[in-house]
């Protein structure tokens, strides 16, 4: 038999019984279309936390107080255990590290933020003018925090464009005064909107000097210290000189975690990959779900047709001839259901983005190609019995049922 | 001069359950090219069977086969197939139309399995077609047509690639008296022309036509008659 005319065979099978087929499709695009879609989101998942992480600055490296590693022994093992706090000398200490640009403390407490009999509670976060240039914060209007004594910041304050426009909605913001319990803040700027970056969305911070604002929370501690290296080679050195200087500074021991970006960055990006591997492995599951119901259904095809397959048997079909109309027709059928589920599931991925345009759903190549690949796999696989069943008919028997 | 069908000591057994049925016991029998033969017998008697071992849907337990000269019997399921495929043609009681093909494909259909070429294809059906007078018909669906003419159609497929056996199985059994007849000069006209004919049927009338009659029971043949075909071809 010639491949067109197998093809023809196929098809015309195929379209004899439509609803069967039709289901057929429905199940293997139903398969396709859940590889594709889930895929989507989890990789969307991926590059949304990939932007984020790009979008709050670039060579940063970041220092967390305490210890997240087992560091081995040092002297300060047996002097203390528990992890110092970091302080705004801390941070002022890291300046002098050659592979340093700059460096921003960082302190962060909620409170209310009253302004014009408006009440409202908000994220106060302490820093220095630092900060602006560390987390390429953009102006909207007036003016960053000055730079002045780390240690006597003035009681000035700059709002998200959120906040600005909770607390401010029919005046200008610059200039009037915002209250912090019993505190008072002028505001001098306002940040340009940004959206969220790492939890914290910009618009809506406030941001003060940060001695007011570790004298309003009552601590001298810091929440995190944001380090700019000079370039991006010497994000790695000024990782390894913080975490020297601070050793040294906290009698020897490693009490502090130093992060980078791209660190933080690689890890978020292999969990979120594995996530949406695990997300496509799920969504495989109902691809073989479909295969089977292919076998199902071609089963149950090769029992209809036995009469057929008897009458085709009669007129000369070899056995290869009858297998290989019907695994013909179960490739058919997965493909011709895959491709129909592949756009489904771009319609699906599109739909997300329509509904969350901040979300980049795209399935990526891989799961497309994996999804297309296994639906036609399983189609054909799960369809080598029915065919091998067909093909092994016995034409008396076959063509004696009618 | 070698016959064209030489079975010698056939024989087919079915178990069913415990018993032994003995479908075909050391059934020999010669047939030369171009011969018309009917064979006729009770239910059982083993008469399909024969059709069955003759047109190698089915293999005997005992004995040989040798169809022109040649040891069937041994050939693998896919050499017999093609020896079905080029040199064998049957003829079904309920057609065996494949329905969702139109009377030209059903036609074509033994020419697309053995690979021809659909230039060639088309040409053979539309020669067939108006042959079997079905030329208006070529379009339609089995389920469009009248038995007479879905057995004209089953029997332009099963000569189609131009076989030198026949085979028959109650071609009449389904269609009234006046289309059987017509059916049944159908195929008189292709013995005629050179097909050795072998048709089974219960139908004593038709039986008799032909120019040898096989009577079988207990599946062994009991009666081998040959008689004058003139007296019975225009009756």
């Amino acid at each position: 038999m010639r491949t067109t005319d197998l093809l023809a065979f196929a098809v015309g099978a195929a379209r004899g019984n439509r609803v069967r087929t039709a289901l057929l499709m429905l199940a293997m695009a139903i398969g396709v279309a859940a590889v594709v879609t889930l895929t989507a989101l989890g990789d969307g998942a991926r590059r949304y936390v990939v932007r984020e992480f790009s979008a709050i600055g670039s060579n940063l490296v970041i220092v967390l107080p305490g210890r997240t590693e087992t560091g081995g022994i040092n002297p300060g093992s047996f002097v203390s255990s528990t992890p110092r706090d970091l302080t705004v000398d801390d941070a002022r200490s890291l300046q002098r590290a050659p592979a340093v640009q700059r460096v921003a403390p960082l302190t962060v407490g909620t409170s209310e933020l009253a302004a014009g009999g408006k009440l409202r509670e908000g994220m106060v976060v302490g820093s220095t003018a630092e900060l602006i240039e560390v987390r390429q914060f953009r102006m909207a209007q007036g003016q960053f925090l000055p730079r002045e004594d780390w240690n006597r910041g003035s009681q000035l304050m700059i709002i998200g464009a959120k906040l600005r426009a909770e607390l401010f909605p029919n005046e200008a913001a610059l200039g009037r005064f915002v209250r912090v319990g019993d505190r008072r803040f002028r505001v001098i700027g306002v940040l340009e909107s940004t959206g969220s970056g790492l939890g914290m969305n910009t618009d809506e911070l406030a941001i003060v000097p940060v001695s007011v604002a570790q004298a309003m929370f009552n601590t001298n501690t810091l929440f995190r210290i944001l380090v700019e290296a000079r370039n991006r080679d010497a994000i790695e050195p000024a990782k390894r000189q913080v975490t020297q200087i601070l050793q040294q500074r906290h009698d020897g021991e490693q009490d502090v975690t130093v992060i980078t970006q791209d660190a933080m960055l690689a890890t978020f990006d292999k969990l979120l990959r594995t996530l949406t591997l695990g997300v496509a492995g799920i969504a495989a599951i109902s691809l073989a779900v479909a295969g089977i119901l292919v076998m199902n259904v071609m089963l149950v095809s090769v029992a209809q047709r036995r009469s057929e397959i008897g009458l085709l048997k009669a007129l000369g079909a070899s056995g290869g001839t009858i297998r290989g109309a019907f695994l013909v027709e179960a490739a058919l059928l997965s493909s011709m259901g895959a491709l129909f589920g592949y756009a489904l599931g771009l319609a699906g991925a599109a739909l997300i983005r329509a509904l969350y345009p901040v979300f980049p759903a795209y399935p990526p190549d891989w799961a497309v190609l994996a999804g297309l690949g296994t639906a036609l796999f399983t189609g054909v696989l799960f369809g080598v019995w029915p065919a091998r069943n067909a093909a092994r008919l016995d034409p008396v028997t076959a063509l004696a049922r009618r | 001069m070698t016959a064209q069908i030489e079975l010698q000591g056939i024989g087919r057994v079915f178990h069913l359950g415990d018993s032994v049925v003995h479908a075909l016991a050391g059934v020999d029998l010669r047939i030369e090219p171009g011969e018309y033969i009917s064979v006729m017998g009770p239910s059982g008697s083993g008469k399909s069977t024969l059709l069955n071992v003759l047109g190698l849907l089915d293999r005997p337990d005992a004995g040989r086969y040798l169809l022109e000269g040649r040891d069937v019997t041994t050939l693998s399921a896919d050499e017999q197939a093609r020896v079905r495929s080029r040199r064998i043609g049957f003829v079904f009681q309920s057609f065996h139309l494949v329905p969702r093909l139109t009377a030209a494909e059903n036609i074509a259909l033994p020419m697309v399995l053995a690979g021809l070429q659909s230039r060639e294809r088309d040409a053979r059906v539309r020669q067939a077609l108006d042959g079997f007078g079905l030329a208006e018909r070529a379009e339609h669906r089995p389920d469009q047509l009248s038995g007479g003419q879905r057995q004209r159609v089953a029997i332009a497929r099963a000569t189609i690639m131009q076989p030198a056996l026949l085979l028959a199985d109650e071609p009449t059994g389904n269609l009234d008296r006046a289309t059987g007849d017509e059916v049944v000069r159908l195929l008189e006209q292709l013995n005629a022309d050179g097909v050795t004919l072998l048709v089974v049927t219960h139908d004593a009338a038709l039986g008799a036509r032909a120019r040898r009659c096989l009577r079988m029971e207990d599946g062994a043949i009991r009666h081998d008659q040959r008689q004058d075909a003139a007296s019975h071809a225009h009756d």
